[in-house]
């Protein structure tokens, strides 16, 4: 909210007189009053490996993340220039690999890699879009720089948290949206249908049928994989939903088989079809992929699609932008070291306690580990760890995040929070003004991901 | 020459399958060194077409069932117009990197002996290296059939010194893939009067720079000859199987399979 100077920013002027104007107590009772509306809308998410009841609420905090209109525009064209980016090279790694011929990304660290499916090489997704939702998480790290913390190309989640906050703050807080221009996000659930409508396969005929095909109940995301379908107005199915037959993918219903021409898929690239990948998956359909590649089908986001988030790869990503597109990067990259590059790795284990420390092929805030809170074991742990396999791991520094202020216990006190907009790409490439804000609840914390504590706010993108 | 070939996949269930999904590459590789006269692929008499070429060059079918059955019966035969060019792969339509090809998989995955098996192996240069690489193979692994199964990886393998045309294949791949040459496990067929010839065969393919892809054979101590059918490849075993079956529920399944491969009678009266 404040600028490095500590004068209050002027996108947050509203805000500020806003939390003045209530009060503290008076906050803290609106917070209590919003939690018991997440509860009864039952918004959840699941928490794996911690024992007891897998769903949890996340908290949500009252107070908005404000972008103004002009950091709003250089961040949305930052992020659209890296989706681009992203699926140009997806493109060129399942096709020529130019990229590689160039001499800017070793090819081992593409073709030697697990999310690189050789399957996928030579085929061409309609649109060439591989990526069709790209997530892409942002810290701020002083007044005017933006710095990218990763890609999310494969299926990235908590757009569902960026739509029931607004909902949620809109209905608290009436008044306080007519002050204040900002912009709407509802349009978001119509966008993504049309993205994906928009890559339907060559095999189509007439109004594309899309529909979202989720693990089911039991994962930590079936909340945001059905309020998405609902809010589009498709399917949500589960694999025994769907077969395959005559070259093309048919979903069951009540009024016999119906065709499924986009399936905008939440689970991962080896559960997709036991026939073609991992064999035991009994959430996928058998012969996907083969109607897949036969143009039958289109699959959002394409297999093969996390070669573009692999940590090891984010680093060539602002290269990316200059090879493919000819552009300057718009947002920067964190600096990054790679474990797997003997100098960088010296480095590294010689000053482990300042380094964000994390595994190349990890998500969700499991395997990492963060220096400065590091006890002396865990740091001798990693060390341990990095020594035996370098490849697997990279480091950042610990940045200085943003931080906003958050309704604590203690009043209202200043937490670290990171961004994450989702770009929608079809024939056009869409980014809703806004995205999900999460905040590190505890105090000094850097660790956002809701799966580690983490918490949400509503994000306010201000008109011009 | 040209060759017939007849080959026959049952599997029995019972109690019956209530559904099946088949993934199927059982068609001819297309390339210089090979033509398809003429070919076919049923399912319990269906006619099975060919949906698409994958990324390596192999034609891909499906076929599915939900009505019961005990018996899936497979036949694939035809005739292929085959000449020998030493090995040397021309001509097929793949996508694939050959980069791709220096993965390590779990049936591959090397030992310190493929690593010692890959120094000894060392010649002058990548092709020398590769011939020598197929004669050590088959020296360390004796031709022994019902010694190893589907699952059995090179590193077993070459421990066990005994396997079939599959564990000689594993061996070679892993030690290729050690001295950074990329390699590919092969399905497909060949005639009679070689080893390997009463199921389907498996041999290796090596990328040599001049040459791109050549065909290796350890167990028959040779490279592929006009006497080879190339069906399909990947990067090992597993990652070739010319089918692959999904089938419902707890069955109990056996398979059986007949490979037939001969001269056409055309060609041997000539």
């Amino acid at each position: 909210m404040r600028a490095s100077d500590g004068s209050i920013r002027s996108p947050y002027e509203q805000v500020a007189a806003w939390l003045e104007a209530t009060g503290e107590a008076n906050l803290r009772q609106r917070q209590s009053e919003a939690e018991a509306l997440f509860r009864r809308l039952g918004i959840t998410f699941s928490v794996y490996g911690e024992g007891g009841d897998p769903e949890r609420l996340i908290p949500f905090d009252l107070i908005p993340r404000v972008f103004g209109a002009a950091e709003w525009r250089k961040l949305s064209r930052g992020v659209q220039q890296r989706a681009r980016a992203l699926n140009a090279f997806l493109y060129d790694v399942y096709h020529r690999g130019e990229i590689m011929r160039a001499g800017i990304v070793p090819e081992s660290l593409v073709y030697q890699n697990e999310a690189y499916l050789p399957e996928m090489a030579g085929f061409d997704p309609p649109g060439r879009i591989y990526s069709h939702i790209v997530g892409v998480d942002i810290v701020r790290t002083n007044d005017t720089d933006f710095q990218v913390l990763e890609d999310n190309c494969r299926t990235p989640s908590g757009v569902s948290y960026m739509l029931e906050n607004r909902e949620i703050m809109m209905r608290m807080f009436p008044r306080l949206f007519a002050a204040c221009a900002v912009d709407p996000i509802d349009e978001y659930p119509t966008m993504l249908k049309r993205t994906l409508q928009e890559v339907a396969p060559p095999a189509c005929k007439g109004e594309p049928t899309v529909v979202l095909l989720t693990p089911g109940p039991l994962n930590s995301a079936y909340y945001e994989h059905s309020f998405l379908a609902d809010l589009m107005g498709v399917e949500l199915v589960e694999s025994s939903d769907l077969f395959v037959n005559d070259g093309l993918v048919w979903m069951r219903t009540t009024r016999g088989p119906q065709r499924v021409d986009v399936i905008y898929r939440r689970i991962d690239d080896s559960y997709l079809d036991p026939l073609a990948f991992n064999p035991d998956s009994l959430l996928g359909v058998p012969g996907l992929f083969s109607v897949y590649r036969a143009g039958g089908v289109t699959l959002c986001s394409a297999p093969g699609s996390g070669i573009a988030d692999d940590k090891a790869i984010y680093v060539f990503v602002p290269e990316m932008i200059r090879f493919y597109l000819g552009e300057q990067p718009i947002l920067k990259n964190v600096q990054t070291w790679r474990c797997s590059l003997a100098d960088e790795r010296d480095h590294v284990l010689a000053n482990l306690k300042d380094f964000v420390v994390k595994q190349v092929h990890g998500s969700g805030g499991y395997g990492m580990l963060i220096g400065p809170h590091a006890t002396k074991k865990q740091i001798s742990e990693f060390r341990t760890k990095i020594l035996a396999d370098p490849d697997a791991y990279i480091a950042q520094p610990t940045l200085e995040l943003s931080s906003a202020p958050t309704v604590t216990a203690d009043g209202i006190d200043a937490r670290h929070v990171d961004f994450r907009p989702f770009c929608l790409v079809g024939k056009q490439v869409r980014l809703a003004p806004g995205g999900l804000t999460r905040v590190a609840l505890t105090k000094g914390s850097l660790v956002v991901n809701s799966s580690q504590g983490g918490g949400v706010k509503d994000t306010w993108v201000l008109s011009e | 020459m040209r060759l017939s070939v007849r080959h026959v996949t049952r599997y029995e269930y019972n109690p019956p399958a209530m559904r099946a999904d088949l993934r199927l590459r059982l068609f001819p590789s297309r390339f210089d060194g090979q033509k398809v006269v003429n070919w076919s692929v049923t399912v319990n008499g269906d006619e099975v077409r060919p949906l698409f070429i994958n990324a390596f060059g192999d034609e891909e079918a499906v076929w599915r069932t939900d009505r019961e059955q005990s018996l899936i019966e497979i036949v694939a035969e035809g005739m292929v117009e085959t000449t020998d060019a030493a090995g040397v792969m021309r001509g097929l339509r793949d996508f694939s990197r050959p980069a791709v090809f220096l993965r390590e998989t779990k049936l591959t995955a090397p030992s310190r002996e493929i690593l010692e098996l890959a120094r000894a192996s060392a010649a002058g240069n990548v092709l020398d290296t590769l011939h020598k690489l197929s004669q050590n193979v088959r020296n360390a692994v004796e031709y022994e059939q019902n010694t190893t199964h589907a699952l059995t990886t090179a590193t077993e393998a070459l421990q066990n010194g005994k396997g079939v045309c599959q564990d000689h294949a594993h061996v070679f791949i892993a030690a290729a893939r050690l001295a950074d040459i990329p390699a590919r496990y092969v399905a497909g067929y060949i005639s009679a009067g070689y080893v390997g010839r009463q199921e389907s065969h498996a041999w290796a393919e090596a990328y040599v720079p001049e040459l791109g892809w050549v065909g290796f054979d350890p167990s028959n101590r040779q490279s592929p000859t006009d006497a080879y059918i190339r069906i399909c490849s990947g990067l090992d075993a597993a990652d070739a199987a010319p089918l692959r079956g999904w089938v419902s529920a707890s069955v109990r399944e056996t398979l059986a399979v007949e490979v037939d491969v001969a001269p056409s009678p055309q060609q041997a009266q000539q």
